[in-house]
């Protein structure tokens, strides 16, 4: 422990936040994580409803009060047997789940809440610049009543950056709304991420937003760290706790190595192969990421050239679900070089096939999106 | 209609009386309203029931023990004597003490609806940007806590201006001093000065329902510019 924290003070900018908190509610509910989260990029904390996620947050937070818990956070003490830092003091950001804005100033006045009580030097420019990522400008006359669910989560997200946090937490701050106020925001986020250099910690239980949004993932369930790590690792386990209507799929890296403009499509490659997909101008040679769902994968035991699919990846099945023995469908896990992909088929199919951990197929991708 | 001196004093001994009142019982409320909104502790309920007992108690019981507390031998009045203050029954400061008490409930209880409504998400909300407990009260508690406080500045007062028994037990009827309206009606009544009494009581009736009136329709009005349908 000394060790560590001697490294993280001689690392202030980037030096990660160590957390072991454990939580109580008797048989009910309880949380026992030891977790070492990046001081950098934005850590997605994914798990079902009741996983613990949001009393990971709150603890960090100091809303509530782990009993015995560590927290250290950026080299500094915010929490240990005997010091509790109230949450006031704690350099954080922090945006509830739904936008809890204060309904009795307007939109300036809720900023101007938090700018006087910022940490740090003063800087006039602040407010322009963030407001104008988050594209609030327009409205900092009016009052929350009269804003969009979608409008006053952008207020609240512009409210915490305000306050030059240390570290950003965010508690599904797109649940609250509908599936199209979520893809108005989404665009935010990334914005976000590209230009602000505090660690986020972005609690979710859609794998849309993890997907498109996380560096690092941590999964949690019943109160406990199930897994973390890089996203594409993450995303490629067959026994994810998904949402209704969320789709399991695999996360891909990729570099953009060609372009054909008259088909709008784009070349990618990753390590174990290549991809075409849909080209939304992203220049040769940037990284991208792609998400790709196990509905859109299937697979052939030899590399079939009349199909209509353009994807085919060499691959060798890696794992296969065993939790399903009630469903018609499974999931079948797929290495092609370092990155997996996830394909869903009948049993049937996969008894057919006589797919068995280490053979050899091709892999054929129907759909690989673009998320970021 | 005819008011003569008498009725006017004691017309501005109440308003005195109720004004006093309910200052006072502002400032003292909150923190008890607050903690009774607050607390986890076992003794709640038992304070909430002590503050609420003067809505069921007869004034006379109320102002029975008060006349027993605050006199030469009670413990309240011990206190005064010594400190030079001499007894408190009939006087002007004595009716204020049993004012306090008995319209307590009327404005302990619309604060501590306000707070109870007002959950604990602002206050986590204001936690996080750095706002220390005093801030977060002043800043966030009270303003969105503006319609508990009406009501209860309102209810205060009104209820002030209209006791009757536990003014007459320890105030008795002191002109200028303790007499108060409601005791002024009825000593109208009991010298069979019909008209005075009903000169003093249609302002009273007057009052009592324009001052209840103008609250409901605040009332009305900022739960509707406050939380708009959503």
């Amino acid at each position: 422990m000394a060790e560590s924290l001697s490294n993280t003070l001689n690392d202030r900018g980037q030096a990660p936040i160590q957390a072991r908190l454990q939580l109580d509610y008797g048989s009910a509910f309880q949380l026992d994580v030891d977790l070492t989260i990046p001081g950098k990029g934005i850590t997605g904390v994914f798990g079902p409803s009741g996983s613990g996620k949001t009393s990971l947050l709150r603890c960090i937070a100091g809303l509530e009060q782990a009993q015995p818990g560590k927290l250290i956070v950026k080299g500094k003490i915010w929490q240990d047997q005997h010091y509790q830092l109230p949450t006031h003091q704690r350099p954080i950001g922090y945006v509830f789940q739904e936008a809890s804005l204060f309904e009795h100033l307007s939109v300036q006045r809720n900023l101007d809440f938090a700018r006087k009580r910022a940490s740090g030097q003063p800087d006039p420019a602040q407010q322009q610049r963030i407001a104008s990522l988050l594209d609030i400008t327009p409205f900092l006359h009016r009052y929350p009543h009269e804003l969009s669910g979608g409008e006053r989560q952008r207020v609240a997200i512009a409210r915490a950056i305000m306050v030059n946090p240390e570290v950003l937490l965010m508690d599904e701050p797109l649940a609250s709304l509908d599936n199209e106020r979520k893809r108005d925001i989404l665009p935010y986020l990334e914005e976000l991420h590209a230009s602000y250099n505090t660690p986020i910690i972005y609690v979710s239980h859609s794998v849309e937003e993890i997907a498109r949004l996380a560096d690092h993932v941590i999964l949690l369930d019943k109160g406990r760290v199930v897994d973390e790590g890089l996203p594409a690792n993450i995303f490629s386990r067959l026994d994810l706790p998904l949402l209704p209507g969320d789709e399991p799929g695999v996360i891909v890296q990729a570099t953009v190595i060609e372009r054909e403009q008259d088909w709008r499509l784009i070349r990618v490659g990753f390590d174990g192969g290549e991809l075409w997909t849909q080209d939304n101008d992203e220049p040769l040679g940037s990284t991208v990421r792609l998400r790709i769902l196990a509905r859109d994968v299937s697979l052939t035991l030899s590399l079939q050239q009349d199909s209509s699919i353009l994807n085919r990846v060499a691959a060798v099945v890696d794992e296969i679900a065993t939790n399903n023995q009630q469903s018609a469908v499974t999931l079948v896990r797929l290495k092609a070089g370092r990155e997996y992909f996830i394909a869903r088929l009948t049993r049937r199919s996969v008894n057919q096939l006589s797919l068995h951990p280490g053979k050899r197929v091709w892999a054929q991708i129907k759909s690989a999106a673009l998320v970021r | 209609m005819t008011l003569s001196d008498t009725d006017l004093a004691a017309i501005v001994l109440s308003l005195k009386l109720a004004g006093t009142v309910t200052v006072i019982l502002l400032v003292l409320c909150t923190p008890l309203a607050w903690w009774l909104a607050t607390t986890r502790s076992s003794w709640r309920g038992t304070v909430n029931a002590v503050v609420a007992l003067p809505l069921v108690l007869p004034p006379t019981v109320l102002g029975f023990y008060l006349l027993v507390a605050m006199g030469p031998q009670g413990f309240i009045g011990e206190i005064t004597t010594w400190l030079g203050l001499g007894t408190l029954p009939f006087t002007f400061t004595g009716l204020v003490i049993a004012s306090l008490l008995y319209s307590m409930p009327f404005v302990v209880q619309p604060l501590q609806n306000a707070f109870l409504a007002l959950g604990k998400r602002p206050l986590e909300v204001a936690a996080t940007l750095r706002a220390g407990p005093l801030d977060r009260f002043i800043t966030v508690v009270l303003p969105l806590s503006r319609g508990g406080y009406v009501t209860a500045a309102v209810l205060g007062f009104a209820h002030t201006i209209g006791e009757f028994g536990v003014v007459l037990m320890i105030g008795g009827s002191i002109p200028g001093e303790t007499r108060v309206v409601s005791v002024e009606i009825y000593d109208h009544v009991e010298a069979l000065q019909y008209a005075n009494a009903h000169s003093l009581a249609a302002i009273m009736l007057v009052f009592s329902f324009l001052i209840l009136l103008g609250l409901y329709s605040v009332q009305s009005r900022s739960t509707a510019s406050l939380w708009p349908s959503r």
